[in-house]
């Protein structure tokens, strides 16, 4: 059985006929694993994560037939009972680690929070459980760090505290949202490796969402391609790459800069995600898809098998590999 | 953090000459001198009336009263008022308690209840509460504190008789002044009662003095919280699992405060203004009627330092506020 289990998650801001944010989305994370969620902005991939935190407040409104997590129905808690899983087993690092810490209290105090939550540990026990957790996040002069103030910190050293804090729990499943995004290039590499490796050391599932196609390569086993709230490819790592199933997921991948190499411009997908307004009546892609039919502007594609992937398309490409 | 406290006291030189400069030309702006006023109806005899002015050194030109009076500051000598020929310091030290215990019982009740309202709003933006209190702040801050004080009057001595009308205590209890504080006087007093006579006295002026600052607090503090709540570190804590009221009120309203902190620190000047006013309508025997009074007998040396140690003392207060301000922001503390 799968760790995290999600079926047919939509999460809608305003009343039940409002346009949903995300839609219809199915996932399955394994204990242990590391997928990728990968989208354009506004896809819903972070959007699906604070569903599963219980992050979204009114007026949004969530509904899926499974969302479960650890055998837990995520669904079925109440509010006090959530909190005794987030924070602890499902543990989630945000993108932008300046402003993710709270600027009025030291980097101890919040770890330490954490620990006297979730692991009822107090006093000298915190504070020596939240330097072995600076440790472990290698920020050099930990015991300094405890007393040091957010703003004292560069941003590659704060997400490696936002990172400490997240493990702090033992989580069996870290969400990374965009970890690297607002760091330098050289920082983002140090951060991937961090991750990475502390998914292996405590075979915890990692689900990182990320623009950055290159680091999902890297590192995740599988991955899910994710488009106007819906998962429109799910397969394992180097097939999706090497021949994508759906025209959303080769687009992307002509995407790269490195793909354009010689090239005058860089390849693009013409046209913008459909909004509130303009959602198609067919497939979500069909207003920017190249190989569009008639059949596609009129019926929506379910998230079906296809030759290396579950795709949502009526007609994958690179099924002749097969 | 030396430097910041030495370029701030540095500051206070030139505003204390302008303070002094102020008070001494506005007091003598008004028509009509002390001699007049003392002599009040009766006709004032010519050389009576020119024979104490020169008494008193008010027959020199002005700029040579200023120096004078500047001259005697500078010695510390806050001179002597003209009615009671009592120090104006003693006057000011024996008054003084009264004024603050006034506005320390006016900031408990702004301070507690401007909170507590602006982030239950803040929470529950948009409701029915929020829109109230909005109101409600809105209509107390517009309200002129005298009409106010006699609204209350009206209603709560006078038609249900709940609270006494003026001053501080009964008249026929006999408190003995040990800290000038009513309320710990009369706690050490032997006299039954008095500790709750005190308080009585208390409430109506806390609340005609404090509906300002309450005001000015809990719309501060509602619009702090608002902006603070849609921060990423409270997506952080709820992320961690915390609970509400953790978040809210430590991780919030930690953040939420600094700039509550700032006005909080200026109603303080407010508060003193308000107490000339309170104080005259409760018949408050503290340090703004003295100065109302002083006014009216053109009692200039009243007048020029009871403004002058008031004014001081706000400076201070602000200044100690500065101060707490790096204190609940380490990010301002940091930088100095």
């Amino acid at each position: 059985m799968s760790l995290l289990q999600i079926d047919n998650l939509n999460v809608r801001f305003g009343d039940a006929n409002a346009v949903p944010v995300v839609d219809g989305l199915d996932l399955a994370v394994d204990a242990g694993e590391i997928l990728a969620i990968v989208g354009e902005s506004g896809s819903g991939k972070s959007v699906t994560m604070m569903a599963l935190m219980g992050l979204i407040d009114a007026p949004g409104r969530i509904t899926a037939d499974t969302l479960r997590f650890a055998g837990t129905d995520m669904l079925k808690l109440s509010a006090r009972q959530r909190r005794k899983v987030v924070g602890k087993d499902i543990a989630m690092v945000f993108q932008d680690p300046m402003t993710a810490l709270n600027p009025s209290f030291t980097v101890g105090y919040q770890i330490e929070e954490v620990l006297r939550q979730h692991l009822g540990l107090k006093g000298k026990a915190a504070r020596q459980r939240a330097l072995e957790l600076l440790q472990k996040v290698e920020i050099p002069a930990a015991e300094s760090r405890l007393d040091a103030y957010p703003h004292q910190l560069s941003g590659g050293m704060s997400q490696r505290v936002a990172i400490a804090m997240a493990i702090a729990g033992e989580p069996k499943l870290l969400i990374a949202d965009e970890p690297t995004t607002a760091l330098d290039v050289t920082i983002q590499a140090q951060i991937m490796e961090l991750l990475v490796n502390l998914q292996k050391e405590r075979n915890m599932a990692l689900i990182l969402i990320t623009h950055d196609l290159a680091v999902v390569a890297e590192t995740a086993r599988r991955v899910c391609v994710m488009y106007a709230g819906q998962a429109v490819e799910v397969g394992q790592v180097p097939e999706l790459f090497e021949v994508p199933a759906h025209p959303y997921s080769e687009a992307l991948l002509a995407a790269i800069p490195e793909h354009s190499i010689g090239a005058e411009r860089l390849a693009t997908l013409p046209g913008i995600v459909p909004g509130r307004y303009d959602r198609p009546q067919g497939c979500l892609l069909s207003p920017r898809c190249p190989y569009v039919q008639e059949h596609c502007r009129r019926q929506r594609p379910a998230l079906d098998p296809k030759a290396h992937s579950l795709a949502r398309c009526f007609y994958p490409l690179n099924q002749e590999v097969a | 953090m030396l430097s910041f406290i030495a370029r701030r006291l540095g500051l206070l030189i030139p505003t204390f000459f302008g303070i002094t400069l102020l008070t001494f030309a506005l007091i003598r702006l008004i028509p009509g001198d002390p001699v007049e006023v003392m002599m009040g109806e009766r006709r004032v005899d010519p050389e009576m009336h020119a024979q104490a002015m020169e008494r008193l050194g008010l027959n020199k030109p002005l700029p040579a009263q200023y120096v004078d009076y500047i001259g005697k500051l500078a010695q510390g000598d806050l001179g002597e008022s003209l009615r009671s020929r009592e120090s104006v310091w003693s006057e000011f030290l024996t008054l003084f308690p009264a004024t603050v215990e006034l506005a320390f019982c006016a900031l408990l009740f702004a301070g507690v209840f401007g909170l507590l309202a602006g982030v239950i709003a803040a929470l529950k933006r948009g409701s029915l509460f929020d829109h109230g209190v909005m109101g409600i702040s809105l209509t107390g801050y517009s309200m002129p504190i005298f009409w106010w004080g006699l609204v209350l009057i009206m209603f709560f001595s006078v038609k249900l008789g709940w609270t006494p009308v003026t001053g501080r205590i009964d008249v026929l209890m006999d408190i003995e002044p040990r800290t000038g504080f009513m309320l710990i006087d009369t706690l050490l007093s032997d006299e039954e009662g008095a500790f709750k006579d005190a308080l009585m006295h208390l409430i109506l002026p806390s609340i005609v003095l404090g509906t300002i600052p309450l005001a000015v607090i809990a719309r501060m503090t509602r619009s702090s919280m608002l902006e603070v709540l849609r921060e990423d570190y409270i997506r952080t804590a709820r992320a961690k699992g915390l609970s509400p009221a953790r978040i809210v009120f430590i991780h919030g309203l930690r953040n939420a405060l600094i700039p509550v902190l700032t006005v909080f620190g200026l109603q303080i000047g407010t508060l003193l203004g308000g107490a000339v006013l309170t104080e005259t309508i409760f018949s408050w025997p503290g340090i703004g009627k003295w100065l109302i009074e002083a006014i009216g007998a053109r009692d200039y040396p009243v007048v020029q330092n009871g403004i002058l140690l008031i004014a001081c003392l706000v400076i201070l207060v602000n200044f100690v506020v500065d101060i707490l301000y790096g204190l609940a922001n380490p990010r301002i503390r940091h930088q100095r």
